[in-house]
C-alpha cells in the first residue's frame, strides 16, 4: 500500500568528521573559539525521537511504518545496553539502522531517515539513508518531500566542494550552533513557501557535549 | 472463495494481490470525538451504506471496551465487529489474569494499531477507521486518552478526532472552537455543530445520531436522537420557480 501521512521534510546541517573539531557548550561561545561542534536537526515534531543521549532519528514518509521502525530501534537500543551497559554510540545505530531497513528490502519501510548526533570522538556526525538502507556519513543532509528545494541551499550555503577534489576535503565549514540554527530556520521557511507538505511547525534539536535541546518554530500554516 | 486469503501473499502474482486489498462493502460514516472536562465524549450517526444504498439505519458504531474506554469504528462494518470480537478476547484474557490490574485506552489503542499495521502489511486490511478514547487513573491521576488508528496503521493521539468525512468537515470546526476543560453541555454543543455540518453535507449521513461519553465515573451510550435542520432557504420553496418553461 503506498504511504498516505507522508511527513515533510528533514535537515541535518553540522561539520563532518575529520574536521578538527572543538566541542563548547551551547551558552554563548567565547571570541576565541569560532567553531562548535554541533549536530542540529530539523523536522517535524511528529517523527523526531531520541535514540541514546547522543543520537537522535528524524524521519519521513509513512507515518506507520515510521513509528514502526523507530519502536523496533528503540527495542533493539534497550537490549543493546541490557547487553553491553552501555547506549549505543551513534556510529552503531546508524549500522543497525541500515541493517533494519536492508532487512525489509523486498518490502521496505517507506520512511527517509536523518540520524544525527555524537560519535564517539564527541564529534557532530550526520548520517542519511534511503529507505532501503543505503547510507553515508555525512556533514549535512535533508530528507523528506522538501529535499530537493533544500539541499542545493546547503551546498550553497556550506560551501561543499566538489567530490573530485584529491585530496578529499572536508565537507562543510565549521559553523557556530547559532549560524547552524539559522540556516535550519531559513532553509525550513524557504522550503515551506513552496511544498504543499512541509509547513506548520519545525522541531529542531541540538546535540553537542552540553546535552540535547529542543525548539520548536512556527511555520506558515498555508 | 475470499475465506481462503492466504496470510502470505506470493509476491509472483500480481492479480492475487490485488484481490487481497478488496472494497469495502457495508460501510459506516464518519465518528467525531473529544476530549472534555469530565472525559471523552464521542459521536456518530446510526446509518450503515450498501454502495450508494442506505441499508442499515439503526447500526451502534460506538462500543464500549473493558471498564475504561469507548472504541468508534468506521468503515467497513463487518471489519468493525471482526474488531469487536478480537477486543473480547483482549479483554476477557485480562481480566483472566485477576490481578487487579485492567486494560486503558492506551494499551488498547496500540493493540488495534499492531492489529491494523500488521494486517496492512500482509495485503489484507481491516478497512476501518477507529476511534479510541478512554480516562484511566495514571500516575499524575485520572489521564484522559483519545486516538484514532486507520486501515493502513497511520495512528496518533489527539484532542479531537474526526474520520471520514469529519476530516474535512468537522475537524476545522474543532480546531477552531475546541477549548480545554469543556463542560458536557459546551461539548454536546459543539459535536452537534460538527454532526449538523456533516448531516447537510455528507450524502451518506442521515437524521439518527447516538452521543456517548465515558468519564471515571463509567461509560454511558444515550440512545438515538435527531438534530433539527432547517431547509427552509427560500430557493427550496419553489424550485422549478425561475426555470423557463418545462418539458
Amino acid at each position: 500500500c503506498r504511504g498516505a501521512a507522508t511527513g515533510s521534510t528533514r535537515t541535518t546541517a553540522g561539520p563532518a568528521w575529520p574536521s578538527p573539531a572543538r566541542t563548547t557548550a551551547w551558552s554563548p561561545p567565547t571570541p576565541a573559539s569560532p567553531s562548535d561542534t554541533t549536530s542540529s536537526r530539523a523536522s517535524t515534531p511528529r517523527s523526531a525521537s531520541c535514540k541514546a543521549d547522543k543520537c537522535v532519528i528524524a524521519s519521513s514518509g509513512f507515518q506507520g511504518d515510521i513509528k514502526a521502525l523507530q519502536k523496533n530501534l528503540a527495542a533493539r537500543e534497550l537490549l543493546y545496553q541490557h547487553q553491553h551497559n552501555k547506549r549505543m554510540s551513534c556510529p552503531a545505530m546508524a549500522q543497525l539502522l541500515s541493517n533494519t531497513l536492508y532487512y525489509k528490502r523486498f518490502f521496505p519501510y517507506y520512511a527517509f531517515n536523518v540520524l544525527g548526533g555524537l560519535d564517539s570522538e564527541g564529534k557532530g556526525c550526520v548520517y542519511s539513508y534511503d529507505a532501503v538502507g543505503s547510507y553515508e556519513r555525512t556533514g549535512y543532509s535533508a530528507q523528506g518531500s522538501g529535499s530537493t528545494l533544500i539541499m542545493p541551499v546547503l551546498d550553497n550555503q556550506l560551501k561543499s566542494p566538489s567530490p573530485l577534489l584529491v585530496p578529499a576535503r572536508d565537507a562543510v565549514t565549521p559553523l557556530s550552533e547559532s549560524e547552524a540554527v539559522d540556516l535550519v530556520k531559513d532553509v525550513f521557511a524557504s522550503a515551506t513557501e513552496r511544498d504543499i507538505y512541509t509547513g506548520d511547525k519545525v522541531e529542531i534539536v541540538v546535540i553537542n557535549k552540553a546535552g540535547t535541546r529542543r525548539e520548536y518554530i512556527e511555520l506558515r500554516k498555508d | 472463495f475470499f475465506s481462503k486469503i492466504p496470510s502470505v501473499p506470493r509476491l509472483s502474482s500480481n492479480v492475487q494481490l490485488q484481490l487481497l486489498s478488496w472494497n469495502p462493502y457495508v460501510t459506516g460514516n464518519s465518528v467525531i470525538a473529544m476530549k472534555y472536562k469530565d472525559g471523552v465524549i464521542m459521536a456518530c450517526d446510526t446509518g450503515a451504506s450498501y454502495g450508494s444504498t442506505l441499508r442499515y439505519k439503526s447500526v451502534e458504531r460506538i462500543k464500549e471496551v473493558g471498564k475504561h474506554s469507548l472504541i468508534g469504528g468506521s468503515g467497513e462494518f463487518s471489519d468493525f465487529q471482526e474488531i469487536l470480537r478480537y477486543l473480547d478476547e483482549l479483554t476477557l484474557n485480562d481480566h483472566m489474569w485477576d490481578d487487579g490490574n485492567s486494560l486503558g485506552p492506551k494499551e488498547i489503542h496500540a493493540y488495534l494499531t499492531r492489529v491494523m499495521y500488521n494486517r496492512r502489511n500482509k495485503f489484507d486490511p481491516l478497512w476501518n477507521s477507529l476511534v479510541l478514547g478512554g480516562v484511566k487513573k495514571g500516575p499524575k491521576g485520572d489521564e484522559k486518552y483519545l486516538g484514532m488508528v486507520n486501515m493502513i496503521g497511520t495512528h496518533f493521539e489527539e484532542n479531537h478526532i474526526a474520520t471520514g468525512f469529519g476530516n474535512h468537515m468537522a475537524i476545522p470546526i474543532l480546531r477552531g472552537e475546541w477549548r480545554e476543560d469543556m463542560t458536557f453541555e459546551e461539548a454536546v454543543k459543539l459535536i452537534e455543530k460538527c454532526l449538523l455540518v456533516l448531516l447537510y453535507r455528507d450524502r451518506s449521513s442521515i437524521n439518527k445520531f447516538q452521543i456517548a461519553k465515558i468519564t471515571t465515573e463509567g461509560s454511558t451510550i444515550y440512545p438515538p436522537y435527531a438534530l433539527k435542520t432547517n431547509w427552509g432557504f427560500a430557493a427550496f420553496e419553489n424550485p422549478s420557480k425561475g426555470a423557463v418553461g418545462t418539458w
